[in-house]
């Protein structure tokens, strides 16, 4: 216990805060591996979280919304999928736009459901496992997407380290000349390594709508598509890393709020602004010295594909 | 689709290149008649309401000079921008050097407040582009030296901007004397600070000038200047580039040092002006909006006035639209954002032939 904050409380609210971002920085660092850069999550997040919520409220079901979510940012993606891949359009560029024409076209669609409350989402059933002690209610007391998350992250490092999938994956996103000499479809698995990126982003902002904040209010997911961005750099481009870095987020944006409501005498303005604060810091750190991110980001990020012959 | 095939030109098309804005201009033109069509609006009245009748409807008169208005700062943002946009320099946080830009000129003039001589107001304008100018130079520096990527932290300063904004107008910028609403003091009862119309008919006040300044200049020193050279070069072929004896660190100083000085000079004039005051919410996203100004104009001063001008155009009709035809605002923005997506679509054709599968080379 310290200035009135339950331990125990403050972990099980930092897994559940974390989720939205770890769900998209797992995505895109698919679509990076993949050696494409996509900086649209912030809109592929935000279309997912208010096309969860339409579909959630219409349904009357959370599991309709999550899938929604999902199909709302992967549907944004093929904005991009079609901009970078058959147009060979700029990526960053491409990117920005989505973000901006995401937000425009959310606050579009979210008009008429401000102030409608989301169907709950329900915890896992564990049984007698969330009376115990402490454990029961850090791990056992979470809502689906909490697991989902986690199983991700561990799909994620498992294809890419062990599979084919994963290694021809990898191949397109180090080299993709070579990946093409080789006689893989180098844009055909961008495609997909985008549209699962959008979905997952789509998932995570359908996360904020539905059980973070729960409702529908314009620009929901307050930047949490760049830190999700910001979080596949601090993790090196590995699953494992992003989870830790998801947790390490979702933890301060969870320890602020509990500090302002706490009244311990920092300003608000500076306890809101400490998530965004820290990102920075945190990539000062991980891209200087001798473990430069930079090293380890796959060679082709970032550079469009097109076949000569 | 299979019937085609894609042949990269030996250089970028001219014609295309000039001709792609305005191609995109009229395919989201159909885009956001369809779009607006299925609002349940008449898509022909909709689109005649944003790009017609501001310029020469009833109301004509006095939103000819709104037009102004509104692209004085687009203009002057996304002259800044397109220097480090060609330089492959992404400076995505002009919202947030906006907003520290017009907080470190309206401080200035405040502190003062209530001294009247004629160096107040320039001193508020060397100050807002000193404080535009610094809020971008946190990226910059950290890029230089410790190879942070400058795309995530300018744009996470934006949200650090917007809570120092909410600071100013709650806290140390507040009216003394405002019954303790949020907000500065009014600019426009303290004549000395106020940025007021040279010619208002025409929507003219110094930041229009400023504008206009920065695109004649913008014009000179990529045409004319080793600058210009190095940025267009350092684009094009980095590596070339470092052959040819150009210093990343400093350009990477110099575009985003530019591009927040002029970001912040927009802002101290938008303070002083139109919006009159500090409040929570006097900025309207113009830093995002320059970003598809800049690429409309094709990253060139010249293009950049008339994209600005045209995306004013869009906001003051998006607004007409709004109160006349009930549109909802938003569409606006989504239409801007559709804007962006046709233009980088439409540029396969500057740098692509399309041909068809089986044609001879």
């Amino acid at each position: 216990m310290f200035g009135g904050i339950d331990p125990a409380l403050l972990i099980a609210a930092l897994m559940v805060a974390s989720v939205p971002i770890l769900l998209a920085a797992v995505g895109e660092l698919v679509v990076e591996r993949a050696g494409v850069l996509n900086l649209g999550v912030e809109g592929m997040m935000i279309m997912g979280a208010v096309v969860g919520f339409i579909a959630a409220v219409e349904s009357g079901s959370p599991l309709a919304g999550f899938v929604g979510g999902a199909l709302g940012g992967a549907g944004l993606s093929l904005l991009f999928m079609l901009l970078t891949q058959v147009m060979q359009a700029n990526q960053v560029a491409s990117g920005l736009a989505l973000t901006l024409f995401g937000q425009g076209l959310s606050s579009l669609l979210g008009q008429g459901y401000v102030g409608v409350k989301p169907p709950h989402t329900g915890a896992v059933p564990f049984g007698p496992l969330v009376d115990i002690p402490f454990l029961g209610r850090v791990l056992f007391g979470h809502d689906p997407l909490v697991y989902l998350s986690v199983i991700m992250v561990a799909a994620v490092w498992a294809m890419l380290k062990f599979s084919r999938a994963g290694l021809i994956l990898r191949a397109v996103g180090e080299n993709h000349e070579a990946a093409h000499a080789l006689g893989y479809k180098v844009v055909g698995i961008r495609c997909l390594a985008i549209l699962f990126g959008g979905a997952m982003a789509g998932l995570g902002g359908a996360y904020v709508s539905l059980v973070r904040v729960p409702q529908w209010v314009d620009g929901i997911t307050a930047g949490a598509g760049w830190i999700a961005l910001a979080i596949v750099v601090f993790a090196s481009w590995k699953p494992w890393r992003a989870l830790l870095g998801a947790w390490l987020f979702g933890g301060i944006s969870v320890l602020q709020l509990n500090l302002q409501a706490a009244r311990i005498g920092i300003p608000v303005e500076y306890l809101s602004m400490s998530p965004y604060v820290i990102t920075i810091l945190v990539l000062v750190v991980m891209s200087s010295g001798r473990g430069r991110a930079a090293l380890s980001a796959p060679a082709c990020l970032g550079q469009n594909f097109h076949a000569t012959s | 689709m299979a019937m085609l095939r894609l042949e990269r030109r030996p250089t970028p098309s001219q014609f295309w290149s000039r001709a792609t804005p305005l191609l995109a201009v009229a395919l989201t033109m159909v885009a956001g008649g369809i779009m607006f069509a299925v609002l349940g609006k008449n898509p022909v009245t909709a689109i005649r309401t944003i790009f017609w009748d501001p310029l020469f409807g009833e109301f004509a008169w006095y939103l000819r000079g709104q037009l102004l208005v509104k692209a004085g700062p687009l203009i002057l943002i996304a002259v800044g921008l397109s220097m480090g946009f060609r330089a492959g320099i992404w400076n995505i946080g002009a919202e947030g050097q906006y907003i520290m830009g017009a907080i470190a000129g309206a401080a200035v003039g405040l502190a003062v407040y209530p001294v009247e001589t004629r160096w107040i107001f320039p001193l508020m304008v060397v100050a807002g582009a000193f404080g535009g100018w610094l809020w971008a130079m946190i990226p910059a520096v950290l890029k230089t030296r410790f190879n942070t990527n400058e795309i995530l932290v300018s744009l996470m300063l934006v949200y650090v901007a917007q809570t120092v904004l909410a600071m100013a107008s709650t806290g140390f910028l507040r009216n003394p004397q405002g019954a303790g609403f949020p907000g500065s003091r009014n600019f426009s009862n303290y004549p000395a600070a106020h940025n007021d119309w040279l010619i208002e008919s025409a929507g003219l006040h110094w930041g229009g000038i400023a504008a206009l300044m920065a695109v004649a200049a913008g014009y000179v020193l990529l045409q004319r200047h080793i600058l210009g050279f190095q940025i267009k070069l350092s684009g094009q072929a980095p590596r070339a580039a470092r052959f040819a004896g150009v210093n990343p660190e400093r350009l990477v100083l110099i575009c985003m040092g530019l591009a927040g000085a002029l970001a912040g000079l927009a802002g101290v004039f938008e303070v002083t002006g139109p919006a009159g005051q500090i409040s929570i919410d006097f900025n309207v996203g113009y830093g995002f909006t320059a970003i598809i100004v800049a690429f409309l104009g094709r990253l060139n001063p010249v293009g950049i006035l008339f994209a600005g001008l045209l995306m004013a155009l869009t906001y003051i009709g998006g607004e007409m639209a709004s109160t006349n035809l009930g549109l909802p605002s938003a569409a606006i923005q989504a239409f801007q954002g559709m804007l962006l997506f046709f233009l980088l679509a439409c540029d396969l054709l500057t740098n692509y032939r399309i041909r068809l599968k089986g044609e001879a080379r």
